[in-house]
């Protein structure tokens, strides 16, 4: 078995493809272009844009020395991290004890403690900032809690944020600790190590990678979010907002294309930060490991039940000020309750019927997206040979990931709305909208897709092979029935996430297709405060009733096919 | 036992070269393999094996080299255009597919009547021992019986060639020797040319018709079980197969080699006189003494009138049917042999640890090899 140069009699094989070659190959190619229209050509046309000037003439780097000698605007560099480093230190703190009392405890109520904490991601990200305004703002309830500081500007973006993150942060650092090997902690106790040096040299270790990870999500999150800066930030300018502004406001597309360039780059580094830290991760991970099972400890469980209960609280009580808000009448001169604010049809922001056209948009992403990102996942994970396009899919598929969704929103204005694009024509319509969302969250269902297929015996298509069963017939008999949990995870992902996005849809919307989360941001802006806060329940209560039935589906499911999931 | 090796050969390899990046994996094989034989590819793990597999079968085709079946050249071909039936170590069975869905994967898709379809599952899960399991999934049986719908899922569109890829490695010893039989028993019944791929040499031996042994990419002999075992052609294959005792020797003749000063005369060989060579000589080869006129496996003395040594009995360990019996002595200049003896034997002999005895290495059983330059 060496490397030496053998003899060869005649020339290299030449292996003829098969027509599931061929088919394959047809696959990945189109998703290749797909990926390329939505994702690669905008942001082309956004860097270009931040290089011309206001008559599309290319003129280097000036718009950035223009950016960086205007205090008013490259101060928001400042603020941005400031906001996003001090939101990620609380989150990532609150949602490490939580998630440790979720798996090293044996306090009661852990499944509850855990749904609640997913709340937050059910509601648009505008939703904890009204609620702070009823809670902290000029007319607040509890206002002097803050000492006389306003909740208009870092404190009350910082505190939506720490909301809104918490579940993200969570669901890592769960995962990160309840892969713990039970042995390594057996061979600290049976060395007398003291349970705070065992915290030090094994459990901190041990989740390391899980912490970065966390870590880096949060401030991504953070940094790119628009909805809580644009509600409840006041004067305090941050990056996302500083687009809108640009973009909306002033309506210097240039400068706005700068700005997201500027947001690219602390987005990007924190994507790559994290795709290192998830390779190094999989390694890590032992298959002889046994899971790590806590021992009841009262003192211990009883403090862990206090601080769960008391975050659970918080989060209860800021998603119930949101409900309470929307059905007082007038706030704060007239309490009485009733649905007078959910009657959109008085309102900006395009009525009830925006509420339907969200319902609309996020049922075709749901369906279209999961049938994008299944088969284009499918077809990158069992091709054969083909490696430069599988790899370049590859790449594109994990690329959305790092473009923040107001970059992604003005890059598909530049593009889409380009009079040379031959596929202008759906610029304004829903379709547009359903594919940035598709795009926008295309990664974690790739990712989620990638997860389930690597699981399926790799010889599946070689035995469809030998018995000249085509590919397709396979895919939808045995690929397809065999993922449809995860096939079920990644249509309920792009559902709640196309209720509940701002930051994508922002700059494409038209009169026809104005979608509920923007109506609330709308509503807000011009002072309907309370229909805002009714609008995002609505929503919450929509992605609420779709989870609950995506649970029922799975556990109907479940039942149907446990014959023949081994367990 | 081999089949007629004049006719034209089923599946025709001809210098078939695989290389992964720069990486050789299998370099210049050919092989020819007749209809209706059972060859069994056996060799250490990582040596090519599955490699060769797939190449037959065309999942992952060589780099260079021809292959022909039937007289068709297939080369190059996808695995969908040829003509085979394949088991896979993991079986690699549709869990969410029945028993009878499984099996009649491949038929459903010929668009053969249902009626038809509906027989030949049953008759084929009658050929495999499962008539009654065609509504179970495959979660619900065990690792042999899945290993066995495995079969007749390939075995369903009666292919012209079955290719097994470590098929019995999965299951515990027990079940595993019982379906060795079986597969042999369908293989013989139905005619089907196949290949086996194994590291289990006990495997080997008993299943297959030749034996293809490859070593690190290249084929080091191939040849009946019985061949490869009393004609090793490499000390490779020596010591792969079965139990071999190994002394390091001087070549002194072309038929006798040293041992410190110890001369013992062997079979005819090649290798220049006064070289450093290695002697081997199977365990149950050596004769003790005082048996009478007989080996202990019934060959007569007079056939093994070999080089004569004193030893002395060290450790017995006992297998079972007979004793294993380490020998050492100072004609041996330090090395050690293992001697079997049968267990009838030992109790003539009154054979213990520490006992003085001699004993005889048959010439006709003593191989010499050169000495490998790694050792
Ligand atoms: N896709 C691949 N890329 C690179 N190297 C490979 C690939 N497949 C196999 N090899 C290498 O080729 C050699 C032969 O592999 P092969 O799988 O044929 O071994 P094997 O004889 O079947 O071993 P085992 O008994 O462990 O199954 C090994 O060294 C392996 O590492
Ligand atoms: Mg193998």
């Amino acid at each position: 078995m060496s490397d030496q140069a053998v003899p060869v009699s005649g020339a290299e094989v030449k292996s003829k493809l098969s027509s599931d070659d061929w088919i394959m190959r047809g696959f990945i190619v189109a998703v290749g272009l797909w990926m390329v229209l939505t994702v690669l050509l905008p942001l082309y046309f956004m860097l270009s844009k931040s290089m011309q000037d206001h008559d599309g003439n290319f003129i280097g780097l000036t718009n950035f020395t223009t950016y960086f000698s205007t205090p008013a605007l490259f101060y928001s560099i400042n603020n941005s991290f400031f906001i996003a480093i001090v939101s990620t230190i609380i989150t990532v703190s609150l949602a490490f004890t939580y998630a440790y009392a979720l798996t090293r405890s044996q306090m009661w109520g852990k499944g509850l403690f855990k749904t609640i904490a997913l709340l937050p991601l059910l509601a648009p990200s505008l939703l904890p900032a009204i609620s702070f305004v009823y809670f902290f703002g000029n007319q607040g309830i509890i206002k002097g809690l803050l000492g006389g500081h306003t909740i208009y500007g870092p404190i009350g973006i910082i505190m939506g944020e720490v909301f809104y993150t918490l579940p993200h942060a969570m669901m890592i650092l769960v995962v990160a600790l309840s892969t713990a090997d039970a042995r390594i902690y057996e061979a600290a106790v049976s060395l007398r190590t003291s349970t705070l040096r065992t915290f030090f040299t094994v459990t901190l270790p041990g989740i390391k990678y899980g912490l970065i990870s966390a870590i880096f999500v949060v401030f991504t999150l953070v940094i790119t979010d628009f909805g809580i800066p644009k509600i409840i930030g006041g004067k305090f300018n941050v990056l996302a907002v500083d687009i809108y502004k640009q973009v909306i406001g002033q309506q210097n597309f240039e400068m706005g294309a700068v700005v997201s360039v500027v947001l690219l780059f602390p987005a990007i580094a924190a994507f790559i930060v994290d795709r290192i830290v998830q390779r190094k991760q999989v390694a890590a991970l032992t298959s002889g490991a046994v899971p790590y099972a806590p021992k009841p400890n009262r003192l211990f469980d009883g403090l862990m039940l206090a601080y769960c209960a008391a975050i659970a609280f918080i989060i209860l009580s800021i998603l119930g000020m949101a409900i309470y808000a929307s059905l007082v009448k007038f706030w704060p001169y007239n309490l009485t309750l009733g649905f007078s604010n959910y009657d959109f049809e008085l309102m900006d922001g395009g009525g009830w019927s925006s509420f339907s056209n969200s319902l609309r948009m996020a049922l075709y992403t749901a369906i279209f997206g999961t049938i994008i990102v299944f088969t284009g996942a499918y077809m990158v994970e069992k091709a054969k040979g083909f490696g430069v396009a599988r790899g370049a899919v590859q790449f594109l598929a994990i690329l959305p990931m790092a473009v923040p969704g107001m970059v992604l929103g003005l890059a598909y204005i530049f593009f889409f709305n380009h009079p040379d694009n031959p596929l202008n024509g759906i610029y304004g319509t829903m379709t547009i909208l359903v594919i940035v969302t598709i795009t926008h969250f295309y990664t974690v269902s790739h990712l989620t897709a990638m997860t389930a297929l690597k699981q399926m015996d790799p010889e599946f298509e070689s035995v469809s092979a030998s018995l000249k069963v085509p590919v397709h017939r396979t895919f939808l008999r045995v690929t397809v029935p065999v993922c449809l949990p995860a096939i079920l995870d990644i249509s309920i992902y792009l559902f709640v996430n196309a209720m509940t996005t701002v930051s994508a849809v922002i700059f494409l919307y038209s009169t026809d297709t104005s979608l509920a989360s923007v109506a609330a941001l709308n509503m807000d802006d011009a002072g309907d405060i309370a229909p805002a806060a009714a609008m995002c329940v609505t929503i919450l209560f929509a992605c609420g009733g779709v989870r609950i039935l995506h649970v029922l589906l799975t556990m109907g499911l479940h039942k149907r096919t446990q014959a023949w999931r081994v367990r | 036992m081999t089949s007629n090796q004049t006719a034209q050969p089923y599946l025709k390899i001809e210098h078939l070269t695989k290389r992964f990046g720069s990486f050789t994996a299998l370099n210049d094989v050919s092989l020819d393999i007749s209809e209706g034989e059972f060859v069994c590819f056996l060799g250490p793990s990582g040596c090519g094996k599955t490699t060769l597999l797939r190449a037959i079968a065309g999942l992952d085709i060589q780099t260079f080299g021809t292959l022909l079946q039937g007289g068709r050249d297939i080369s190059g071909l996808p695995a969908a255009e040829r003509d085979f039936g394949i088991v896979f170590q993991s079986y690699a069975l549709f869990p969410n597919l029945n028993v009878e869905k499984n099996v009649s994967y491949g038929l459903v898709n010929k668009k053969t009547p249902r009626a038809q379809i509906k027989t030949r599952v049953a008759e084929l899960l009658e050929l495999v021992g499962l008539p009654d399991q065609g509504r179970k999934y495959p979660a619900q049986l065990s690792g042999g019986q899945q290993q066995r719908v495995a079969l007749a899922r390939a075995l369903a569109t009666s292919p012209g060639l079955l290719l097994l890829d470590e098929p019995l490695s999965a299951l515990d010893a027990k079940v595993r020797t019982y379906l060795r039989h079986e597969i042999k028993h369908l293989q013989r019944r139905l005619g089907v040319t196949t290949i086996m791929v194994t590291h289990d040499q006990e495997e080997a031996l008993t299943m297959a018709d030749r034996i293809v042994l490859i070593n690190e990419g290249v084929i080091e002999q191939v040849g009946s079980p019985t061949q490869m075992y009393r004609e090793p052609r490499t000390l490779f294959v020596a010591d792969f197969i079965g139990a071999m005792n190994q002394l390091p020797c001087q070549i002194t003749s072309d038929r006798a080699v040293k041992i410190g000063n110890l001369e013992i005369a062997c079979r005819t060989h090649e290798l220049p006189i006064g070289s450093n060579g290695v002697l081997t000589i199977r365990p149950e080869d050596i004769v003790p003494r005082g048996l009478g006129g007989e080996g202990q496996n019934g060959r007569p003395d007079t056939a093994a009138a070999g080089a004569s040594i004193d030893v002395t009995v060290g450790e017995m360990e006992f297998l079972g049917s007979f004793w294993r019996a380490e020998l050492s002595g100072a004609s041996l200049a330090g090395n050690k042999l293992e001697a079997d003896v049968s267990i009838n034997a030992v109790q003539r002999m009154d054979l213990a640890p520490g006992k003085n005895i001699t004993i005889e290495l048959p010439v006709e059983r003593v191989t010499v090899f050169a000495k490998p330059a790694a050792l």
